[in-house]
This record gives structure tokens, sequence and C-alpha cells, in this order.
């Protein structure tokens, strides 16, 4: 069944191909749809049948590389069903939004499914190699996505994207290698690595294998200070490749500390906990300081990512104190940091769709060209304006959940840390009240350069149906959060007994 | 000693391609113009067969032929089917450029003895048929470099010759010196001999032996001879000299590793580790802003003789290092010809710029253009990529995790040029550059992507055959 969700988008993407020339482009995107639809109500399906607190479910293994001890092993459990569940349905949200794509449709649902697969199959792999392969073929095909159908600067960008996420790609390489040949027999088993517990004890190779894999997903996180060659990514991109990039590759880092460094290599992580608890309040401040100082709206979201995942990494930093901490509170800071992934999906794909539609109308991100759009657009400005409420973390909305669990978790062990990070709070708050403002209020004023339509039309069907769930379902999650938390839960608390062994 | 081997069956596959050879040459001074290509033909029957027979032989226990100078084992085994594939690859995309052409048999013949040569150095246990098969990998490869008789190709083979022949000379040399400190020439007695052999003596006379071979794999330092030869000769002879004598040489340089200088009083693996370094990183700085195609890929082969020389380099002290060593041999060949298959099916595209919209003339082509560059930077899951995870690890494993982190870093850096090669091709539109082509290399290319991708993800049971013990 899981492997199923994981290849099905590939193998109807290679079906694409074999259509013939000519055949009409609408065609692509409604199977484009069909598809992302399916492995939705597939993901949802996995999901009624997942029984909470049971461990790994759904495993499939199968022999592939042996002589090299790769095998091939996926599985789901409640760190990685929601972002499964997560990643489905930001797919579906970004083949409806470019139901009005015009450029080369065959090429771009083609790549998108397959980027589909390699999510997937990233959140689903139990096997180093495997997760390391959707790792880097994931940087692939997002490499294609923003060169290919980027804005201007698109291929210096792209460019960037990738010489950064490979180099920390080879990092995680050389780490998962050093993980391999100290378990024994030799093996790229997650589930056999993370009940050896193969580095327990030796402080200084542990501390190596923990550096080359901290600095491989740190990149692909991304936190301070390898985080630079996020905002040209996201704002060549276009606007599903941002959505996607944002909604879902940045948490293939956090994800892969929660799934590997934290279980794999626990000794030495209780030990180097503080730099990351460092590492973690840096970017939530520079994050959101730097956001507040640019007048790009598709730049501002980009660094209140590097903020919000830098709460997560707070998080997981925290969460390794284990003097002097409750056991329930570090687990709510680790519960804490999976909700925040799935609310940052949901809120940073639905913004980043959002800022698509601004550049659709206006052929421009810079807010000071933008003014009194409520009026016109009063649609688009509800929902822009629910998306920034709900990113800033006001209560009602996923994102206070998230980051209250945060809060309340990490305060116990690091309360310095702590108060210093909520600080971000307030910055987001102010940074996109003034987005709001600039935009959406005042005398109504388009931007006036050559080409660009005068009027501003409203939220399209096709746009509203791709954002609208995104934003429910935040407001689901900020009101009703349980049938989340009952299956992070349990996770969350068998990666802290593994941490503490 | 055991009883004299001399069972010529023993070496089926290297007596099929010289009597094919020999066969060729004969043929061709009878057979008119227009069927000439029956000696190509001839050719690929005889590398089909070769590697019909070398599996066959791989599926018996390791032995030697010839009173040990010949080693029949997983080394030997795995080179011959790599250098007869690679050379019914090579075959496939010269087939049409020398259609008709007034030495087409010769140039058939020609890449068979350079393809025996190799095959004679991968499996040669004696440093006297060691040189011997130096000579005969060699010869025939100087005279494709100048096969096209134009300024750039003779250019190339007088650069090739005079590389080769002084870096052989010294070859020679050390391997006197070798044979005075040993008293031998059979590499186990070797092997023994040197566990107590004065060091100056040893490390002049390796060092000889190291600047022939590093010539045949095109490593630094005796790599001068390889963008200049590459460059000028004709697209099909590239391909062959940046791959098919390489497998020879490496597969020779691990046994020496391996069998010889193991437990030497030389400090043998920390020499070739700088070594393996130095190749990568001035192959892939060289690289870094070449316009020419042909001259890109001649700077990727020396930095990929550099990951190449790593399992070499723990040759003996890891585990994985045999089976990294063949596998990337193989991975490397396939994915290397298919690059230079493209090369050669679009005979009017010299410079980077050429590729420009190949992806909207020739999607399928291009495809296996950018499966065939990825492969070589190593992305799963190509079959580079599983040799690359095999190298990290025997070098981590050997003690040289520094070798594994500069590698990795050489890889980041050879991304860089690559994508200058993928960035074109997958944007624009097309230019009239890429208007005519030649069908039996896109073919070529085609199977050599779709080999190293079905390598890379299939690679378990090749793995497992790799892992045979080496004559000792």
């Amino acid at each position: 069944m899981l492997t199923a969700l994981v290849f099905a988008p590939t193998a109807v993407a290679l079906l694409l191909f074999a259509l013939p020339r000519r055949t009409t482009s609408s065609v692509f995107r409604i199977i484009w749809v069909a598809v992302s639809a399916v492995e939705l109500a597939l993901v949802v399906a996995i999901w009624a049948g997942y029984e909470a607190g049971g461990g790994m479910q759904y495993e499939e293994r199968a022999r592939w590389i042996p002589g090299a001890g790769v095998g091939y092993h996926v599985g789901v459990d409640g760190l990685s069903l929601p972002l499964l569940a997560l990643s489905c349905l930001l797919f579906l949200a970004c083949a409806l939004y470019s139901l009005r794509e015009r450029r080369r449709v065959r090429e771009f649902a083609a790549l998108f499914l397959f980027l589909e697969t390699t999510c997937l199959g990233l959140f689903a792999a139990l096997d180093l190699i495997l997760f390391f392969v959707f790792f880097d073929l994931s940087i692939v095909a997002m490499y294609f996505v923003i060169a290919g159908w980027g804005h201007r600067q698109a291929a210096r960008a792209a460019l960037k994207f990738f010489l950064y996420t490979f180099v920390g790609s080879l990092a995680l390489l050389l780490g998962f290698i050093g993980l391999y040949l100290a378990a024994s027999p030799h093996t790229f088993d997650m589930v056999e690595l993370t009940r050896q517990n193969p580095l327990a004890g030796r402080s200084v190779y542990g501390g190596l294998v923990l550096l080359a894999v901290a600095v491989g997903l740190a990149v692909k996180t991304p936190t301070v200070p390898f985080h630079t060659w996020l905002p040209p990514a996201h704002v060549e991109a276009p606007a599903a490749g941002s959505a996607i990039l944002a909604g879902v590759l940045l948490k293939m880092g956090t994800y892969g500390f929660l799934r590997i460094a934290m279980p794999m290599l626990s000794d030495a992580w209780r030990r180097y906990a503080l730099v990351l608890v460092v590492v973690g309040v840096v970017s939530v401040l520079h994050g959101a300081l730097v956001a507040l100082a640019q007048t790009d709206f598709k730049r501002m979201v980009a660094y209140t990512s590097v903020n919000h995942m830098g709460y997560i990494v707070l998080a997981l930093g925290a969460a390794a104190a284990t003097a002097d901490s409750s056991e329930q509170a570090r687990s709510l800071a680790v519960t804490g940091a999976v909700t925040q992934m799935v609310s940052h999906g949901l809120l940073t794909g639905a913004l980043f769709l959002l800022a698509g539609v601004l550049y659709e109308r206006g052929r421009t991100y810079d807010m000071g060209a933008y003014s009194g759009l409520a009026a016109t657009a009063p649609a688009f400005a509800a929902m822009t304006g629910v998306a920034a409420f709900a990113s800033l973390g006001l209560p009602g909305f996923s994102g206070f959940i998230a980051e209250f669990q945060i809060f309340t978790g990490s305060l116990g062990p690091r309360p310095v840390a702590t108060a210093l990070s909520v600080l971000g709070i307030l910055l987001t708050a102010g940074l996109f009240l003034r987005a709001l403002r600039q935009v959406f209020t005042g005398p109504l004023r388009l931007p006036d350069a050559p080409g660009t339509p005068r009027v501003f039309p409203d939220i399209r069907a096709h746009e509203t149906l791709a954002v609208v769930p995104l934003l429910v379902l935040a407001v689901v999650l900020g009101v009703a959060p349980r049938f989340l938390l009952d299956v992070i839960e349990p996770a969350s608390r068998s990666v802290l007994e593994l941490l503490a062994r | 000693m055991n009883e004299m081997n001399e069972n010529p069956l023993d070496l089926l596959p290297e007596v099929l391609l010289a009597a094919s050879a020999v066969l060729g040459l004969l043929l061709g001074s009878w057979l008119p113009r227009a069927r000439q290509w029956l000696v190509g033909l001839l050719a690929a029957v005889a590398c089909a067969a070769g590697i019909v027979a070398a599996s066959v032989a791989a599926a018996q226990p390791a032995t030697t032929a010839f009173g040990e100078a010949f080693a029949v084992d997983p080394v030997t085994s795995t080179s011959r089917v790599v250098v007869l594939g690679g050379t019914l690859l090579v075959l496939g995309i010269s087939f049409r450029p020398l259609r008709g052409d007034a030495r087409e048999s010769e140039f058939y013949v020609l890449v068979q003895l350079a393809a025996l040569g190799a095959l004679m150095m991968a499996g040669t246990q004696d440093l006297l048929l060691f040189a011997a098969a130096y000579l005969l990998a060699s010869i025939p490869a100087y005279t494709l470099a100048g096969f096209r008789k134009d300024g750039p190709g003779t250019e190339a083979a007088l650069k090739y010759y005079v590389a080769g022949a002084l870096l052989g000379v010294l070859m020679l040399a050390g391997i006197t010196v070798l044979y005075a400190t040993g008293r031998a020439t059979g590499y186990p007695m070797l092997g023994d001999a040197f566990r107590d052999a004065p060091g100056a003596l040893l490390a002049v006379g390796a060092i000889g032996l190291l600047s022939g071979v590093l010539f045949k794999a095109g490593g630094v330092p005796a790599h001068f001879w390889v963008p200049d030869a590459v460059q000028g000769s004709s697209p099909p002879v590239a391909a062959l000299l940046t791959s098919i004598p390489k497998i020879g040489a490496l597969a020779a340089l691990f046994r020496l590793g391996d069998v010889v200088f193991a437990d030497s009083t030389l400090p043998w693996p920390a020499l070739v580790a700088v070594l393996a370094a130095a190749s990568m990183t001035l192959g892939n700085l060289g690289a870094f802003f070449q316009q020419d195609v042909k001259r890109l890929l001649a700077y990727s082969t020396i930095s990929q003789v550099g990951y190449l020389l790593m399992p070499v380099a723990v040759a003996g002290r890891a585990d994985l290092a045999q089976q990294a060593l063949l596998y990337y041999l193989a991975a490397y060949t396939v994915t290397n010809l298919g690059a230079f298959a493209v090369v050669c099916a679009l005979p009017r595209a010299d410079s980077l710029d050429d590729y420009r919209g190949l992806a909207k003339e020739r999607p399928l082509l291009a495809t296996s253009l950018v499966v065939c560059l990825l492969g070589l930077v190593g992305t799963p899951p190509t079959a580079v990529f599983l040799g690359k995870l095999e190298v990290f690890g025997a070098a981590f494993d050997g003690g040289y995790a520094w070798l594994a982190v500069v590698a990795a870093v050489n890889t980041v850096a050879s991304l860089f040029y690559y994508l200058r090669w993928i960035v074109p091709t997958v944007s624009g539109s097309g230019s009239e550059s890429l208007a005519d082509g030649d069908r039996a290399a896109r073919v070529v290319a085609y199977v050599a992507a779709a080999v190293s991708l079905g390598l890379g993800i299939g690679g378990g049971p090749v793995l497992d055959v790799l892992t045979g013990p080496i004559t000792h």
C-alpha cells in the first residue's frame, strides 16, 4: 500500500510521456489533479487504518542491494504519517493552483508527480540509503522546477539551491556511511540502527557523525548560517514550486533530525544539544528580523520560514536536556515540533500560493507597489489575512497550538533561549500586520509597469480550491487538534525514550 | 610452486579477441570497401562471445594460468566483462562515422588490440607480462589517436605517444629495480620479498612502476596528455581512450596494492591516497571553465580516476575495497561511454552552447545525457552513486576518512561543471548544430543511460558477484 502510494505518481508521470505529442494540455492537467486526489484519498485511507500508538505500521521490506547493506524498507509511524498527509494535500493544492499554467504543461505535471514520489518516499523510508536517494532526487526535481518555470533570475537561484543542498546531502551521506560502518553487521536499515544505537559511548566518532548529519539536515531545514540559498530559491520559483519547497522540502531537514539524528545518535545529540538550541534561537530571531526588513512580499514569507523552522530546532534541542525537567514537558516540545511542521506546511504553502496570485495580477512582489487591494479583491484579502494571522500564531489556528507546545515544553529546560525566541512571535506579528496594512488598506494603487493589467481581479475558482482547504485545515487543527496529536504523541514519547538511553 | 598450468582455454576471452583481430586484418585485405563493416561485426561477435566466456569462467573458482603469470579471479573476470562490454559500446558509436572509410577494418583491429592490452593488464600477475601488456595497450591507442590524420589528431597522437614512451621507459626502469630488489617478477613472490626489502630501492622501483600505470589510467601526475589527446582525436577514439585502458590499469594497480605492496616497507596506501586526492582535485579544477565538451569530459575523467584510486589505496585493508573498485569501474565505464555516445550522436555540436535546446529537439537523447552527467556526479539512483557509496565506505573503513571527505567536496565541485552542460541542454530552443545526427550512437546513448540506471537500481546481485577472493 505504501509502495503504491510512493510510486504511483512517478508511474503516471511516465505515462504522460507515452501520450501522443498532440494531446491537449488540459488532459495533462486533469490527469495531474486526478492522481493527486487519488494520492490524498490513499493517505486518508492509511490514516484511517493507522492505529495510534501502535509503533511502525504498514511496513514493507524487500531485498535491494544486500551486498552493500541496503534494503528497500518503508513504513509509517506517528512522525511520518502527518507529513505524508501534508505532502499529499499540498501536492493536490499545487495541482489545482496550476490549472492555469500554460508553459510546457506535460513536463510541469510530470515533474511535480515525480517530486511527489520523492517527498512521500523520503517520509516513508526506513533505510538510510533509500532516504538519501529520495533526498537527492527531490533536489534534482526541484532544480528543474525552479530553472524551468521560475522568474527572471531563476537559473542562478536554481544553481545556488542545487549546490547548497547538494553539499548538504553529501555531508549527510558521509554521516550515513559513518553510521553504517559503526553498526555490526554493517547495515543502513534505520530500525536496526535505532535498535543497535551503534555509536553509544563513542564520543569522538559519534560527534563527527552527528556533525556530518546535522550539517546536511541544517542546510535543508534551513537554519542560520546555512539559510542563504532559501530566499532566492523561493522568490524565483513558480508559486507551486515555492509552496512545495517551503511546505514539504524544508520538513525533510527537521524530519531527519527527529527520525535519524535523535534516535540513532542519542549520546552525541544529548551532548551537543545546546548548540542546536543556540542555532534555533538565532534562526528564530535572525529570520524574523530580516523578514521585517523586506519590501518584497515573497521574500518576506521566505524569511519567516527560517524563523518558523528555528522554533522546531529549538524544541528538538531543548528536548535533549534530561536533567531537571519533566518527561512530559520534553514530550510536549517534540510533539509541538511535529505539529509545527504540519502547521507551517499548510500556512506557508497557502501564503506562497497567495503570493503567486499577487504576482500573476501585478507582475511584482514589491509590497510598495500595491495599496488598498481589499476594495477590489475582498476574498483574496480575506484569505491572505487569515493565512498571515494563522502564521503569526494567533490562538484558534494551528500555528498557535504548535508554538504553544514548543514554548511550554522548552521553557523548563531552556528558559533563557525560550524567552528570547518568544520575541520572534512579536516580530512576525509586526511584519505581517505591516504587510497587510500596506497591501490591502488605504487608497487603491496597482503597479504601473508596462504590460501589467489595469484591473486586479479577485481570486479565481481554481485558486480558491487550492488555498481554502489549507486554511480550513489550519483552523480545524487550531480548534480541534486532538486527532493529530493522538497520532504524534506516542511517537514523540518513543523518540524521547530512545534519546534517553 | 604448483605444476605449470598452460591451458589456453583459461584465456578464452583474450584468445577470442586476438584471433578476431588477426582474422579481421586478413579479411580486411580481401573484402571490398563496401563490405568492410563485416570486420566490425566480427569484432562485436568476438566481444560478445568473450563476455559469455568470461561469465562462465567467473562462475568457477579462482585459478591461475601459465605458471601464475595470469590470474583468473573476480578482478580479472569483472575487468573482462567491463572491457569487452565497453568495447562493444565503442564499436557501436564508431560504426557510422567509419562506414566506408578507407581504413575501416584497420580501425576495428586496433580497437580490439587496445582492448586486448587492457585485458592482459587486468589479469597479469607478473611484472614482465605486465610490461608486455602495457605496450600492447598503448601502441594501438597511439595510432588510434592520430587516426584522422588531421592537425589536432596528429598533435593528439604525438603528445600521447611522447608521454607514453617517456613514462613507459620509466616504468621499465622501475620494473628492473623491483626485479633487482625482490629477485622475482611474479607478484606473490615479490609480495613475500618486499616484506623486508630496503625502503629506498623499493620506493624508486614503485614510483617508476606507478608512472606507467598512472599514464594508462590518466591519473595525476601522468595526466597531462589526456585533454589534448581526447580533444584532438575523433569522438569514438576519445571515448575509448577515457575508458578502456583505465579499466586495465586500475585493476592492475589494485592487484599490485593488494598482493605486492600491502605488507611492504613502503607507505603505499598513503602514496596512492595522495595521488587520488590530487587527481580528483586537479581534474575538477581543470574542468571548471571548459567550453569544449570533449575537453570537459577529458578533465572529468581525470577526476574520476581520483575516485577510482580510493579503493586502490585501501586495497587489503578494507573489506569493501575490491567490490567498490570493480563496481565503480563498471559504473564509470558505462556512464562515461554514454556521455561520449551523446557527443558522437551530435557530430556538429562541439561546445556547451551548441547543446542549447537539446531537450526540445531530442528529448530522449537529452534525458540520456542528463542521466549520464548526473550519473558522473553520483546522483542516485544511477550506478555511479552506488559506486561512490561503496568507495566512500571503503575509504572510511580503511582509515582514510579524510580522503572520503575530500572526495565528497570534490563531488560538489564537479557538480558545477556538469551543470554547466545540463543547463543549456534543458533550456532554450534548438540550434541548427543539433539538426542531423548519428542514429547508431543515439541508440548506444540510450542503452548506456538505461544500463547506468539499471545497474544503480539493481546493483545488489552485481555487488554479490564481485566479492570473491583475489588470487595471492
